[in-house]
């Protein structure tokens, strides 16, 4: 046996760690919880760290799993190690591949980090139904329950899957596996060369395709003897099972650590056993355990080896004392007779008839989507097994008051031991809280003898998000895969979170509590709720306070509060002594930043310092004192849904509400972002209207639509609140009209970008503008009324809008407070849409940033109008999104046809003159489809009283015959990559669909990734040395089609260009594609600059703006229209603002000086082709009379 | 003839070196800066606010957004540590540069306020650097800051530095002091081997368009000169260490003036911007021509012989010259009415 070598890491490394000195190929593309897997490897691969044989493997990102399926298929044929990672529908794409694969019997280990399958909706977290969805494919399916394990099957796989020439998927629970933290023994390299044979690897390049002795694979066959020929591989199947548990013995010789195919553990003589499989089993283990030492004749049965099931295996790993066997799935089969693990145990059993009796055997369901699973349930399941009946087909950990699936169990147990330490920390996504914790685990995985295991939850804001750290400590290797319900340690890094959540819930008694408290220690009793000082009571927990922003500002820290609060948890929760934490600490800081940032070094040290100086103990009282109640977090007006359902969920107490709360099919209610007053900007924007222009440009920029404008009649000030501000409207179209800018506080995220752009400068005093960050808290109560006040303002008639930009601020948007990025640059693009044509929009809206800000719960951003129209949005997937929007309209248009020949077929009845009417209606402009929808109105009013068959169905078609506008949405990574092959062919269909594409030039929502609209030369997430290649140019490739409208855009630069644009796509009868720029914070600057980044790229010819509009071409015009002038600053000005450029440049300057050169030319030339085709004819022979 | 001269202890071939400037960024221009006879060269000025700010951008860019949400949790941008900053490649542009000539390479580090910044000064030392110039580039604009804060805040600055470091140490000043013999005395006592005279501050200047203030910046030409010509007089009588001349040194006659008045080196950037490298040598042969033509032995023969000390009317330089002009413009006024 070797040394062992101990680290703290999550799952996704423990597992990449192996896969990547295994191969020698990695095909990559980025899906969460998988996506750190191939960031790992590619990190690494750009840093040349060799294999095991000292090469250095080569990754390389596709444009889909489909396609790097595909891509390894071709690495696998020609005789590559290769390995890949995925998840979820990224494994779904892969499956055709995988059928090939298998089918050629070819060596493969490809890793899985398991994640819920998109179905009423999307859930990035964990369970089996991706995996199950492979079990027939022929891929031999191996499960890991920790990071440990991840790490160690993950070489068994690797190892196996040469010795048995069957393709291994290895996988591991999203999430809860995947970015669990925890402290494992490593696996050496040595230690993997003594697991494989190299015959075995030259056994598998012998299989390689070569010109050199040439064979064929993917023949076509036939019915004579396709079958047999299937049929030849079960030798090879049979041998899977025992040649796995020979690579887990060899791993037992090499690191000590035992595993069997179906590990059991238990009371020998168990009458009961739970069958399952991944992290759960560890915390039925735990649970196991604690029922032994009550003296119950319990045990759980672990599956490793899923595929192929090897029932020899199982029935000898079972007691046969059982009478009883629960087999748990984390997957649900809809129909199925069981799910899959409980079919294949019921099986075993049935097929082997080993037992006199046989055992009876109920199957249940748990853990969708990272549902808890904790030693409560699988109590509950145990006692549930006692029963003479116990239920079948169960669900546990959810109340299922509608079909009454669900077992109950007392949800206070609690088995956690006392030696070990348990810590919960609240933070706020960008204070730096998870980073410090993840920090805290390394200090005490790595430098004491404790085990050590972190666990993050995060909340689906993008700005901010709430962020929940678990943090165990103790001596034992820790098998709890589920949250800390009852901490000895608990920390409130934001004193907001104390007055909405239910903090101190998570103390237990006798624990030490901490506070992130803007006021004084003496104070700090009197802020708090009577709810917490109740519990601070009750528990006897010890309270302590630090002012971290105060000590984070006097170090020099900024709003990074995170060195600070590491430190306090340190000096006071005991884990280790205080001195030897605050030298781990200052010793991490001096890895983390020693050889780059001598000056990071000095400030957190200093704010370490300072800390201990400024953390105080608060005094208790014996009694609650306070008046005060923690604050609503859903207003007593709020419609009873948001309330019971939205609510709870906001609350956290989501994991409550039973299943008849939900709607059955995912549908959910629009508007309800309104409800959820987050109240997270420090500052928010002030108006001064004695230096306002009344330009509106703050409105239309605002990226949370939490600043409005609104020109309105004198006399609605009636009643205003006093501090109401208003001014005479400077208009000679529109006199004696009152004009506000109003701010909701409560919703803005302080991003600052209104204030940027602002325009408004005092003349005496430039440095004041109309518009000014002040701080919210003072302004909280006043501002809300007024802005209740504002949201009563009868709006300005749609009529003033008039395709200008100014003008169209007056429009109310129907997209608000959405959770998008404190600054996002996509979100005002959506929020025009819903502004200009909110009342006929459908969106499709492609998975990615803008699906999860526009659909994610608890709360969605789209609205309705006071007459109840609004936008119908949807997300179907990532790929499919051009496809889904124009299946939209096509089934609309079949509407309206239905809806034509159903008024023609009723004329007589309608009325002749109606009908006619509609049917030549000119709903060219928005006065056109208003007096369309009043006519509609009247037909409905009509048919109510013709008692016919086809007049209740135009009852329901009757809407259709007023336009809708529909609208496929999406970021680049689906336009230009993913999705690519259907938004071409939609583009193809001339059908009347609008594509927005927001172009970020990377993979935003999933944490950064290179896409094919990522410039030469950018860093990002597998491209870490700078993209090689230049961005693909879309709109030209849609151009080319001649018949479809096409834009570039960029809002910050030129509104009222966006704008046009938006019209003409909006008017063009055929398809239209506007590429709108959308700076990020991937770009890496601060977003309150992005207008003026958006107005660099547009001057250095970065992002040239144009409009090419076929309708010109009758007239004799050419079809594209420059509207941005020829590059007037060089690039490199552009470039040199952006961490993503000058990350390359910094690190590779002659490449990136090469680089940049090259995109300086690109940029110019690509100019100069613009201006050719401005002023020439049409790319391809336009087609005019389809338009 | 000899042109050698002292200067922080170095010893350089003749007293025309180049200035701290972007014209050393470029290795090749270096090397003819060298092969047309510079004596010494002083890299571009490596910024306090450069590596602070720098560094603090980057790591809240990078840091602020990394396990800021669930799908992202590994942040946006690559690691902190993949950076490389401003101030690695000015290390690394010592080691090529020093590697490139043979010619003494003085480094630059300009900044105002105590802090980590400082320790580059011992990179720089390491990379190789065999003198450091410490540019105090700063106008104060609070009026609660006395100049007696000033002062000690630059020799904390000092006194911190030259702790860190053997190499000798220069410091370039701006004009603004109210006392600068005194002030120059006390970076004497706190370790500076020279001084360098003086800082050309960008000038403003204001939009009026778009009410905004910007900066502007021009070649020196040789007017500015005499500023420095005072300054050098002044204080070559009490200095113990090198003097430099920076800023308006454009000919011959405006180098041996300054050495003159009392300084080791002149230092030249705009001059050198505006005609080329080959400019060292046109100047070193002219001076050349004008000591032989002088009859003068060596050029320390001439070093400070104009200054306060020896200077046959020292009132030029003092505040009777004030009055001289002054009372000209009088009898200039007289003479219009």
């Amino acid at each position: 046996m070797t040394k062992t070598v101990a680290a703290t890491l999550d799952g996704n490394e423990a597992a990449a760690s192996v896969a990547y000195r295994f191969s020698e190929t990695v095909a990559i593309y980025p899906i969460t919880p998988s996506s750190t897997m191939a960031e790992l490897a590619d990190e690494w691969s750009s840093k040349d760290k060799p294999n095991l044989w000292g090469t250095v493997p080569r990754v390389t990102e596709m444009q889909s799993e489909g396609g790097a399926a595909g891509a390894i298929h071709g690495m696998l044929q020609t005789g590559s190690l290769t390995t890949t990672f995925t998840a979820s529908q990224g494994l779904l794409l892969m499956i055709p591949n995988m059928y090939k694969i298998a089918g050629e019997l070819t060596p493969f280990c490809m890793h899985v980090s398991a994640r819920t399958i998109a179905t009423h909706a999307l859930s990035i977290f964990g369970d089996h139904s991706d995996v199950m969805a492979c079990r027939q494919i022929g891929f031999a399916m191996l499960c890991s329950g920790s990071v440990q394990e991840a790490h160690d099957f993950a070489a068994v796989s690797h190892v196996t899957t040469f010795k048995a020439r069957i393709p291994f998927l290895h996988f591991f629970d999203g999430f809860r596996t995947s970015h669990e933290v925890a402290k494992i023994n490593l696996l050496s390299d040595e230690d993997l060369r003594q697991l494989f044979n190299e015959e075995d690897i030259q056994a598998f390049r012998k299989l390689a395709l070569t010109s050199d002795h040439p064979m064929i694979r993917g023949t076509a066959q036939n019915p004579d003897v396709f079958f047999q020929a299937r049929e030849a591989c079960n030798p090879f199947y049979e041998k899977v099972p025992d040649l796995v548990q020979k690579s887990f013995d060899e791993l037992k010789k090499v690191t000590g650590r035992s595993y069997q195919l179906f590990d059991y553990h238990g009371h020998p003589e168990a009458d009961r056993v739970i069958v399952m499989m991944g992290s759960g089993s560890e915390t039925t283990h735990e649970l196991v355990d604690w029922l032994l030492g009550k003296g119950e004749k319990v045990g759980v049965l672990k599956v490793r080896l899923y595929r192929p099931f090897s029932a020899k295996h199982f029935l000898a790993a079972l007691p046969k004392s059982v009478q009883k066997i629960a087999v748990l799935d984390r997957t649900k089969e809809p129909g199925a007779l069981g799910e899959p693990l409980y079919q294949d145990v019921v099986t075993a059993l049935f097929e082997m008839n080993t037992f006199k009796v046989q055992p009876q055997v109920i199957g249940g369901r748990y853990g969708l989507s990272s549902k808890e699973f904790t030693p409560a349930m699988v109590k509950g399941i145990f006692d549930e097994m006692k029963k003479t009946k116990p239920k079948n087909h169960f669900t546990i950990g959810i109340v299922d008051d509608v079909s009454g699936t669900s077992l109950e169990y007392d949800r206070d147990f609690d088995i956690e031991p006392n030696d070990v330490t348990r810590c919960v920390f609240f933070g706020l996504g960008a204070d730096g809280t998870v980073g410090a914790n993840k920090n805290s685990i390394k200090i005490i995985g790595e430098e004491t003898n404790n085990y050590a295991q972190g666990y993050f939850v995060y909340d689906s804001k993008k700005s901010g998000a709430m962020t929940i750290s678990h943090l165990r400590f103790g001596p034992r290797d820790i098998r709890s895969s589920y949250l800390i319900k009852k901490a000895n340690f608990v920390a409130c890094h934001q004193w907001d979170f104390l007055e909405k959540y239910d903090v101190l819930d998570y103390a237990a008694a006798g624990g030490v509590v901490l506070f992130n408290s803007l006021y004084p220690v003496d104070q700090v009793w009197d802020h708090l709720s009577k709810q917490a000082q109740a519990q601070i009571i009750q528990k006897k927990l010890k309270v302590y306070t630090i002012d971290a922003f105060k000590v984070a500002r006097e170090t020099g820290m900024g709003g990074r509060i995170n060195t600070v609060m590491q430190t306090c948890f340190f000096a006071i929760s005991g884990v280790l002594p205080r001195e030897q934490a605050i030298e781990q600490i200052k010793a991490a800081i001096q890895k983390t930043y020693s050889k780059k940032g001598s000056e990071m070094v000095e400030r957190n040290f200093k704010a370490v310092d300072h800390t201990l100086h400024a953390l105080f103990e608060v005094k208790i009282p014996n009694q609650v004192t306070s008046q005060r109640s923690m604050s609503p977090l859903v207003p007593d007006h709020a419609p009873d849904f948001v309330k019971r359902v939205s609510g709870s969920i906001l609350a956290g107490r989501g994991d409550l509400l039973p299943v008849s709360a939900f709607p059955v099919d995912g549908t959910w209610p629009t508007g309800t972002t309104q409800y959820e007053k987050r109240n997270i900007a420090q500052f928010v924007p002030v108006w001064d209207p004695q230096i306002c222009i009344q330009c509106n440009k703050c409105a239309l920029v605002c990226p949370h639509a939490t600043i409005r404008a609104a020109l309105y009649e004198p006399e609605a000030l009636k009643g205003c609140p006093s501090t109401f501000k208003s001014m005479d409207f400077k208009s000679k179209e529109h006199l004696n009209k009152k004009y506000t800018i109003q701010v909701a506080v409560e919703d803005c995220t302080g991003c600052a970008v209104c204030v940027e752009v602002c325009p408004g400068v005092d003349k005496s005093n430039p440095k004041r503008k109309s518009l000014e960050m002040k701080p919210q808290l003072p302004l909280r109560q006043n501002e809300k009324e007024n802005y209740e006040f504002f949201l009563n303002i009868p709006l300005a008639d749609r009529s003033v809008a008039r395709g200008d930009a100014k003008m169209s601020q007056f429009l109310e948007p129907l997209f608000e407070f959405s959770g998008a990025c404190s600054g996002c640059g996509e979100t005002p693009y959506l929020k025009l849409l819903t502004q200009l044509y909110g009342d006929r929009l459908f969106i499709a809206n492609a998975t990615g940033c803008s699906s999860i800000y526009g659909g994610n719960l608890p709360t969605t951003p789209y609205k309705c109008n006071s007459e109840g129209r609004g936008p119908a949005w949807s997300n179907s997937l990532f790929e499919d999104n051009a496809e889904y929007g124009y299946g939209m309209r096509f089934s609309i248009d079949k509407h309206r046809e239905i809806a034509q020949e159903l008024l023609k077929k009723l004329s007589a009845q309608i009325g002749d003159r109606l009908v006619q009417e509609i049917l030549i209606a000119d709903q060219s402009t928005e006065a056109g489809i208003f007096a369309q929808r009043d006519r509609v109105k009247s037909l409905k009013e009509k048919l109510k009283s013709i008692k016919t068959s086809e007049a209740k169905q135009l009852e329901f078609f009757a809407d259709y015959l007023v336009s809708k506008s529909v609208w496929i949405v999406g970021g680049d990574g689906w336009a230009y990559d993913i999705g690519f092959g259907g938004l071409d062919h939609v583009l193809a269909q001339g059908r009347k669909v609008n594509i927005l594409v927001m172009d970020t030039e990377v993979y935003s929502n999933t944490g950064g990734q290179s896409s094919k609209a990522t410039p030469m030369g950018a860093s990002a997430k597998f491209a870490i040395s700078g993209k090689q290649t230049s961005k693909k140019d879309l709109g030209l490739m849609a151009m080319s089609y001649g018949n479809v409208y096409v834009a570039r855009i960029a809002y910050g630069a030129k509104d009222q260009q966006t704008l046009q644009a938006f019209a003409e796509a909006e008017s063009f009868p055929g398809t239209s594609i506007i590429i709108a720029y959308s700076h990020c914070i991937a770009h890496g600057y601060g977003m309150h600059l992005g207008l003026e980044q958006q107005k660099l790229a547009v001057d250095s010819g970065y992002w040239p703006l144009f409009r090419y509009d076929p309708r010109r071409v009758p007239q004799g015009l050419a079809p594209l229209k420059l509207d941005s002038a020829p590059p007037k600053i060089p690039l490199k000005q552009f470039l040199a603002n952006e961490i993503r450029y000058r990350m390359l440049e910094k690190s590779h300057p002659t490449e990136a000086a090469e680089m940049q050169a090259e995109a300086q030319k690109f940029v110019t030339e690509r100019y100069l082709l613009y201006e050719y085709l401005s002023k020439n004819q049409p790319l391809s022979p336009v087609q005019s009379k389809e338009i | 003839m000899n042109l050698e001269v002292n200067y922080l202890g170095l010893k350089l071939k003749s007293p025309l070196m180049t200035g701290a400037s972007p014209l050393t960024d470029n290795l090749d221009y270096v090397k003819r800066i060298e092969d047309a006879g510079a004596s010494a060269i002083v890299l571009r000025s490596l910024f306090e606010e450069q590596i602070v700010m720098e560094e603090r951008a980057y790591h809240f860019h990078v840091s602020s957004h990394m396990d800021a949400s669930a799908e992202s949790s590994s942040g946006f941008l690559p690691h902190f540590h993949d950076f490389t900053f401003d101030t690695d490649h000015y290390l690394e542009h010592i080691r090529k540069v020093k590697s490139a000539v043979s010619i003494p390479v003085i480094g630059s580090l300009n900044g105002i306020t105590h802090g980590g910044w400082e320790s580059y000064s011992k990179m720089i030392e390491e990379a190789g650097a065999d003198a450091l110039e410490l540019n105090f580039y700063d106008l104060p604009t609070d009026p609660g800051h006395s100049c007696q804060d000033v002062e000690s805040r630059y020799v904390e600055i000092l006194k911190s530095i030259r702790a860190l470091v053997k190499i000798p140490l220069s410091v370039k000043l701006t004009p603004f002091f109210s006392s600068l013999p005194n002030f120059v005395q006390k970076l004497s006592q706190n370790g500076a081997n020279g001084v360098v005279l003086f800082n050309r501050l960008y000038q403003p200047d204001i939009d009026i368009d778009n009410l905004v203030a910007k900066s502007t910046f021009h070649f020196s030409e040789s007017h500015e000169l005499a500023l420095r010509l005072r300054w050098l007089a002044i204080l070559e009588p009490h200095f113990k260490g090198s003097l430099s001349a920076a800023g308006g040194v454009h000919s011959v006659e405006d180098v041996i003036k300054a050495i003159m008045a009392g300084a080791s080196t002149t230092q030249m950037v705009s001059a050198i911007m505006k005609h080329g490298p080959t400019y060292f040598s046109k100047i070193e042969s002219e001076l050349k021509k004008w000591l032989i033509d002088h009859e003068y032995e060596s050029l320390n023969q001439m070093r400070g012989s104009m200054s306060l000390r020896t200077c046959p009317d020292p009132s030029a330089f003092g505040r009777t010259n004030y009055m001289k002009i002054l009372h000209g413009w009088n009898v200039l006024m007289q003479d219009q009415k």
